[in-house]
Parts: C-alpha cells; structure tokens; sequence
C-alpha cells in the first residue's frame, strides 16, 4: 500500500546555521524579542509503496543515511502515515489519511 | 613515435589527466586547458563512464553538478562515474577535488568532514592567500612549506566543517594540506573567507593520494589571467608523477 513519509533534516545540535542566524537577526529588527534561537532545517515529502509502516520507516530512514541527509552535520526525523490515493486523485486535502503530493497518485 | 630517433620515449610521454563532466560543471574546461598549458595531455571523462583507468589523475572540477540540490555534491557522488573514481582512488591513483568536486569527494567520504553555507550567506568570488601547510603532497611537492599562495575562490558553500575529534585527527596526520591566510601567510579570522574551521582550505586522506581544495589553482596558471600560482599544483603533480608516478612511489603521508 501507499504511505507517506514526512521527513525532517535539521543541523545537529552545536553546528552554527549562518542561515538561522540571520532570520535571527531579522526577526529581532522586526520586534520578536523574545526570540533565542533560529535553526533552519528541510523537509522534504515521499510517496512510497510498502507492506506496513514499520518496512516503509525502514526504507525512508535507509534513504536519509544514504541521501537526504549528510550524517556528518544533520540529524533526521521520519514520520510515517497512511496515505490516502483517493484524496490525492481527487486532489481534496483534507479527507480522512494524508494525501499524497501531485504526481504521485495512480 | 618509430624507435631508433635516439628520443627516450619515457620523456616524450605525457602526464595523463581525466577531466570530469558532471551534468553542472562549468570549471571543466579551465582544468582541461590548465592542464594542457601545463604541458599535460588532458581527456574529458563523462560522468556516466564507468572506467577511468589509464589516468595518472583524474579531476573533479567546480561548478553546479546537479544543479547543487538538496546539499552541493550530494547527488554527483552517486552518478556511475564517481564508483569508478572510487575505485581508482583505492588503488592509490591521484584524484584532485576542486571547489564542487571537493564537496563531491566530502559527500562520497573519500573526505572527512562537511560543506556549510559560507558563514555570510554571500557566494564569494574573490582572489585570497592560502598558506601551504603540508609540501609533501603529490599536489604540493613543488611548494615550499608555508608558502603563500594568491588562488581566487567562487563559491557560496566553502564553510568546512569538522568535529572537534576529526580536526584532531587531520592536523595530527598532517592532512591538512592549504590554510586561508593573508598576505603575509598570517592565519587569521579576518583571512578566513567562508568561516571554515581551522581556516581549513584544502584537505587531503590519510593515503596521501586524494586532496580536495576549495580554491580554483586551475583559473590561475597564467599572467593574462591575473596570477600563475596555480601552477603549483599542477607542477607538483608534474613532478609526483616524472618521479615514479602512482602513489606506490611513497605519497602516502608519514
């Protein structure tokens, strides 16, 4: 069946993220001055066919180690959820499961 | 090329360059024509081949590959040629990284460590001074130790990173092998470009045979181009490879 893996890479803790930095200092001249910190990170969606949960988590996580992300400097988050083809032929976020990106439904 | 014209063979020989195209590079020409200036016999090597034996170095040249998605060099390590670059590099064959293609080679793991986005966010391209701290690379041999170079750089992700137990590691192995300094050799903060750590410009593996280097010394090997200091590098491995050639012939750091 068809699942959807949302999948969070973020700099590991320690790094310094230039790009965080900045939208720091951005924020700070727009007057958020509560805010101690910015880290700027990717997510990414993938469509993909598995028997189960566990086996789709499984392939997305051996994808983030081989490619998504670099181990060196980035963490990963794999979240998996069931992915509702009907929603995405017809194009209606919203229904029951997630729909999946266009393009994908079939 | 008939024998018998009293000529040595072994000296009209030519040192033998593979020049790397990867879908984005734009520096592969400059390192095609920085070799040929240089008195080398360069090829171009597509990157879908899956052969690149009979090359006494193979270059990974600058640019975009892959159009720098997702991370820069992180889709390139993976195209068919970089499994042949691999290979060769065990073997002890010479490959140069530069700019793209040393983040191709931190992707690939041929290098330890990791690309950043420059610490101002800004592509820098602008000729600065590195420091030679290792001379006794294939690619350094024709430098003197602590000698300063003016190579220009271009790129918006130079910032290299390295956990505090891999910089232990490089500068215990004498790895690494340029330093961005100023124009008195000096290694401050205000000559460090990109913010990389340590200052680190060039790196090379334990082996002694794979270097990757942010700086383009192939843009520079003629006056009319503004420096020739990147002649260097070339006559360095000019003279690695007149001396015996493959790494077997004692590149391999103390």
């Amino acid at each position: 069946m068809l699942w959807k893996a949302r999948v969070r890479v973020t700099l590991k803790n320690g790094i310094l993220d230039p790009q965080g930095k900045v939208l720091e200092g951005s924020l700070d001249r727009l007057g958020y001055k509560e805010v101690r910190e910015v880290r700027v990170g990717k997510y990414m969606e993938i469509a993909l066919e598995a028997e189960d949960a566990p086996g789709a988590r499984a392939r997305v996580e051996e994808m983030c180690r081989r490619l998504l992300a670099n181990p060196v400097i980035e963490n990963f988050a794999v979240d998996i959820e069931p992915c509702d083809a009907m929603a995405a032929m017809a194009g209606t976020p919203g229904t029951s499961g997630a729909p999946c990106a266009t393009g994908v439904a079939r | 090329m008939s024998g018998g014209s009293g000529m040595d063979m072994k000296s009209m020989k030519k040192m033998k360059v593979g020049v790397v195209i990867f879908p984005g590079s734009n520096c592969d020409h400059d390192c095609y024509h920085a070799a040929q200036v240089m008195g080398m016999e360069a090829e171009y090597i597509w990157h879908a081949a899956r052969d690149v034996s009979g090359f006494d170095c193979i270059i990974l040249p600058g640019g975009f590959s892959y159009g720098d998605y997702l991370r820069a060099g992180a889709v390139a390590r993976f195209s068919p040629v970089m499994e042949a670059v691999t290979k060769f590099a065990e073997r002890g064959g010479l490959v140069l990284g530069i700019c793209n293609g040393f983040q191709i080679l931190l992707e690939a793991g041929l290098l330890p460590g990791a690309m950043m986005r420059n610490r101002n966010l800004k592509f820098i391209c602008k000729t600065i001074h590195l420091r030679v701290e290792n001379a006794g690379t294939p690619f350094t041999g024709a430098c003197t130790p602590g000698q300063v170079l003016a190579v220009p750089i271009a790129h918006g992700e130079g910032n290299y990173y390295i956990d505090p137990e891999g910089l232990r590691e490089l500068n215990a192995n004498k790895q690494v092998v340029f330093r961005y300094c100023d124009s008195h050799g000096a290694v401050t903060d205000e000559a460090n470009p990109n913010g990389s750590c340590d200052n680190i410009a060039g790196i090379i593996n334990r082996e002694g045979n794979v270097l990757g280097m942010m700086p383009h010394p192939e843009r520079c090997v003629e006056r009319v181009l503004g420096g020739e200091d990147g002649r260097f590098v070339f006559a360095s491995l000019l003279k690695h490879w007149s001396q015996g050639g493959g790494c077997d012939a004692g590149c391999a750091l103390a």
